[in-house]
């Protein structure tokens, strides 16, 4: 199986939430002891992002970044609050392999292509957080979900290709904590206009669901929040990871 | 002790943490001192291969580095483009020379309809030829591999390890004392603290 499953989890000053359509943000726990279980159940990776950074107007929080790496044993990545490229030259020192931009791919551009340039392109993640309009087109947010961008998805996938992205994580802010399924024609929009391996995100309710961002939408990586959170119909909060079998048998 | 050469490049502290964690006493270093007294060496790399190659040979140990694999022989792991810095030259930046102790240059993955690059993810490795690194690897074994450009061996002797991506291509090549991989040990969770443990303790 070459297929990456990635648990993402938010942070919100120094814990572990889980939002709804990037809003209503509910407390999980505490992200250090997440990671520990996460390492326990040898997930492929993990992705941080910290929702209240950029809206804040603040960096990334290097405490809790340093205490997390410390106990994490599989690749992560991290994204949040990013304006320098020594903020980033921080992260990576500290053991995260991969940065994920979103407003500073807007705002500071130049940041992505310096650290493409000294780190490679594998170490920076393009995010698109995207909203479908009512007439199904998409349209590009950042500042956590709460500004609108007038440039086009083609447009900003292109841009992502100038400034040497190596890997796009799009996010669809409608899906986030449904868990009716990814948008698999968004994702296809992606994965069809770039090179680089695209991570599904937003919506995931069930393994199938992971399948099908994959054969429908041609993501080479899946990731999810409340299905690695929640369990059951009344989503009382476990951490959980799937069987590596039962993902094989829906994943190539 | 194990000594983490810090040229600034690398993911030196996952593979500090790592080796630690596999019970070995290992640190960062840039010193020559240090390095002379160090059992073993592992050179990390992460990121452009022209700007490792300038960084490693504008490092202080750069000289003490040719002496502690070519003289003293001892056991050197390269990791990544710490392995591919192994090798002669790359794609990736045309002029870099690396230290050119395996007879390898690295080539870019072809462009090529569902190859997507970079080749990031989980893979299984076949080895080519018994080595301590990989004796304990059983079928559940796996690695993270993050890398646009591959080992292209000219001598298959060199090769320790096969992986696939579109075909199968060197992930862990070696020569008497100089081991390189391309895979991450240090972010392999159980998988790769076997093979950083074994490292440490053969």
């Amino acid at each position: 199986m070459k297929t990456r499953v990635i648990p993402v989890l938010l942070l919100r000053n120094s814990g572990l939430y889980k939002t709804v359509k990037f809003k209503d943000p509910r407390y999980i726990g505490d992200p250090i002891n997440s990671v520990r279980i996460f390492n326990e159940k040898e997930v492929d990776e993990l992705a941080f992002i910290d929702i209240s950074a950029t809206p804040a107007g603040r960096g990334p929080d290097f405490d809790m970044l340093e205490q997390i790496a410390g106990e994490a044993f599989m690749p992560m990545a991290y994204g949040g609050g990013i304006t320098t490229f020594e903020q980033v030259q921080r992260i990576l020192s500290l053991g995260f392999e991969k940065v994920i931009f979103n407003t500073a791919a807007f705002d500071h551009p130049d940041v992505l292509a310096e650290t493409s340039r000294v780190y490679g392109a594998q170490a920076v993640v393009g995010c698109l957080d995207v909203k479908k309009t009512l007439l199904g087109r998409y349209e590009l947010y950042t500042h956590s979900g709460s500004k609108k961008r007038s440039v086009s998805l083609p447009d900003q996938i292109a841009q992502f290709g100038q400034l040497g992205v190596g890997e796009i994580l799009v996010n669809a802010i409608d899906r986030d904590g449904v868990m009716k399924g990814y948008d698999a024609a968004l994702i296809k929009a992606v994965s069809s206009r770039c090179s680089v391996p695209v991570i599904a995100c937003g919506g995931a309710g069930s393994l199938d669901d992971l399948g099908i961002a994959v054969n429908e939408g041609g993501a080479s990586a899946v990731a999810a929040g409340s299905l690695f959170i929640y369990k059951g119909v009344h989503r009382a909060v476990l951490i959980n990871y799937p069987d590596r079998r039962d993902l094989k048998q829906r994943l190539p | 002790m194990i000594v983490i050469a810090d040229y600034g490049v690398g993911n030196l502290k996952s593979v500090e943490r790592m080796l630690r964690k596999a019970g070995a006493d290992a640190r960062l270093s840039s010193d020559p001192g240090e390095i002379r007294e160090a059992a073993k060496l592992v050179l990390p790399g992460v990121g452009n291969f022209g700007h490792c190659a300038a960084e490693l040979r504008a490092a202080p140990f750069y000289d003490t580095l040719q002496w502690f694999a070519l003289e003293a022989k001892r056991p050197v792991l390269g990791i990544c483009v710490g392995a591919q810095l192994l090798g002669h030259s790359s794609d990736e930046a045309e002029g870099a020379r690396g230290l050119g102790w395996i007879d390898m240059v690295c080539r870019r993955f072809p462009d090529r309809p569902g190859l997507r690059v970079p080749n990031m993810g989980w893979n299984t490795v076949t080895p080519r030829r018994p080595s301590p690194l990989f004796a304990s690897l059983d079928e559940e074994s796996r690695f993270y591999f993050v890398h646009s450009y591959y080992f292209d061996v000219a001598d298959q002797e060199r090769v320790l390890a096969v992986a696939e991506y579109g075909f199968p291509y060197a992930c862990a090549v070696n020569r008497d004392n100089i081991t390189g991989v391309q895979f991450h040990p240090e972010k392999s969770l159980r998988h790769g603290l076997a093979i950083l443990k074994a490292f440490a303790d053969s």
